[in-house]
C-alpha cells in the first residue's frame, strides 16, 4: 500500500481553504467559521492528544475502561460478548523473550491523517477541527468499511436496539462508533473521562500545539511512540514505555 | 393488467371523494404542554412548522462544528416537554413528540439514538465492555 502522500493533501487544502466565491457575496467556503452569536467552536489551533504511561498502568485495573461506559452510556447487555461496543480496552502485552509484561489501554488514536476517513463512502466518518475523529450517526449507513480500514481496531459497530443512551451521547443501532475523546466533556473544557479516573495518573491529556500544556511538555521530556508510526497516521493518543 | 390499471385509475378518481368525505373526522392530536406559562424558542406556529429544519441545521454545527450552547437543542426539546407521567417525550400516543408523529404518520426516528427521558443517567452495566478476555 503507498503511503499517503501528505504534501500533495495540504496544497490541495491550501487551495481549498481560500474563500472560493461562486457569485458576489456568496461564497462556497467561508474563510473564517466564527460563530453570529459568539459561541465557541472547535477550532483548528487546538490539537487535543493523549500521552499514556504504560509503566504505571497495571494489568488488573479497569478504571479507565468502567470510566467510559460510565461517561459514554455503554451499559447495555449484548448477548454476544464478540458485539459489545469497546470504545477503550485494556490490551496486556508480553516481550517472548524477556517476558517483560506491561499493559495498556487501546481506542480511538485520532490520528492526523485518519484511514477510517478516508474510505468513509458518506462522509459520515470525519475530523473535527481540533483533531478529533468522530461519526456522524446521522449519515452513518453503517457499511463498517471504516472499521476494516483502522489499524488499531478502534471502532464498534452497534448490532442491537439500545435504550440506554445518555443524554450527551447518542448511540444507536446500524452504526458505527468509537472514542470520541469525550467530547461533550472537551467542549465544557472537562478532561476525558479515562484521564480522571485513572488512579495511577498514567494519562495526560492535553493540546499538542500548545507548548504550555502539560502534554507537550512531557512530550518533549520524554520518549514516546506512536503505535503502527511506519502507518504514517500521525497519531493523537502516544505511548510511554512501549 | 388493464384490468388493474382500470381499477387503479378508479381509485385515485375516488381518492378526493373519500378524503373530503371525513375530513375533519380524525381527532386532531391531542397535544399536551408540560411546563405551561413557559416560553419555546420561537413562536408555536413557527415550531410545528419548521422544527425538523431547525434540528437538522444545528446537529450538524453541534457535531462537525462543536457548537455546544445553541438555541435550539434536541435535549432542550426534551426537558421542557418530557411527559410527567413516563419522563419522555415518546413512548406512547400522548407523549409530545409522538402525538403529532402518529397523526402525520410521519417515522420518527431521532429516538433511535437519542435519549428521549429528561434528565436519564445510564445505570452502571452488569458485565462491562472493553474488558480483555
Amino acid at each position: 500500500m503507498n503511503a499517503p502522500d501528505n504534501k500533495r493533501r495540504a496544497l490541495l487544502a491550501a487551495a481549498g481553504a481560500g474563500a472560493v466565491a461562486i457569485a458576489p457575496g456568496i461564497h462556497l467556503i467561508q474563510a473564517s467559521l466564527a460563530d453570529e452569536a459568539g459561541t465557541k467552536l472547535a477550532s483548528s489551533k487546538v490539537r487535543w492528544g493523549m500521552l499514556i504511561d504504560t509503566t504505571k498502568c497495571t494489568s488488573d485495573c479497569k478504571e479507565c475502561v468502567s470510566a467510559c461506559n460510565a461517561e459514554n452510556g455503554i451499559v447495555e447487555e449484548v448477548a454476544d460478548p464478540r458485539q459489545r461496543s469497546q470504545w477503550i480496552r485494556k490490551i496486556d502485552l508480553v516481550e517472548k523473550r524477556t517476558g517483560r509484561q506491561h499493559s495498556l489501554p487501546m481506542m480511538c488514536q485520532h490520528c492526523a491523517n485518519p484511514p477510517c476517513v478516508d474510505v468513509c463512502p458518506t462522509g459520515a466518518s470525519f475530523k473535527r477541527a481540533d483533531g478529533i475523529v468522530l461519526v456522524d450517526r446521522h449519515i452513518c449507513i453503517g457499511c463498517r468499511y471504516c472499521m476494516m480500514a483502522c489499524p488499531y481496531k478502534a471502532r464498534s459497530f452497534v448490532h442491537e436496539p439500545l435504550t440506554t443512551q445518555n443524554p450527551e451521547m447518542p448511540r444507536g443501532i446500524g452504526c458505527v462508533e468509537a472514542c470520541t475523546f469525550c467530547v461533550q466533556r472537551i467542549d465544557r473544557g472537562q478532561k476525558p473521562a479515562c484521564q480522571e479516573a485513572c488512579p495511577q495518573g498514567a494519562i495526560v491529556f492535553g493540546d499538542l500545539n500548545d507548548d504550555n500544556s502539560d502534554i507537550a511538555k512531557r512530550l518533549k521530556e520524554v520518549a514516546s511512540t506512536q503505535v503502527r508510526a511506519e502507518l504514517k497516521l500521525d497519531t493523537g493518543v502516544r505511548y510511554q514505555g512501549i | 393488467m388493464s384490468r388493474a390499471l382500470t381499477f387503479l385509475a378508479a381509485a385515485v378518481l375516488a381518492l378526493p371523494l373519500f378524503s373530503a368525505a371525513h375530513a375533519g373526522e380524525v381527532a386532531k392530536p391531542a397535544i399536551k404542554i408540560e411546563n405551561p406559562g413557559t416560553q419555546c424558542v420561537a413562536p408555536a406556529d413557527e415550531m410545528r412548522r419548521n422544527h425538523m429544519e431547525m434540528l437538522k441545521h444545528q446537529r450538524d454545527r453541534t457535531l462537525r462544528l462543536g457548537e455546544r450552547g445553541a438555541k435550539v437543542t434536541l435535549n432542550g426539546c426534551i426537558e421542557c416537554h418530557a411527559s410527567k407521567t413516563n419522563g419522555a417525550v415518546t413512548g406512547g400516543k400522548d407523549n409530545f413528540c409522538e402525538a403529532c408523529h402518529a397523526y402525520a404518520a410521519v417515522k420518527l426516528d431521532c429516538f433511535d439514538c437519542h435519549q428521549p427521558k429528561a434528565g436519564y443517567k445510564a445505570a452502571a452495566a452488569t458485565k462491562p465492555s472493553g474488558e480483555h478476555e
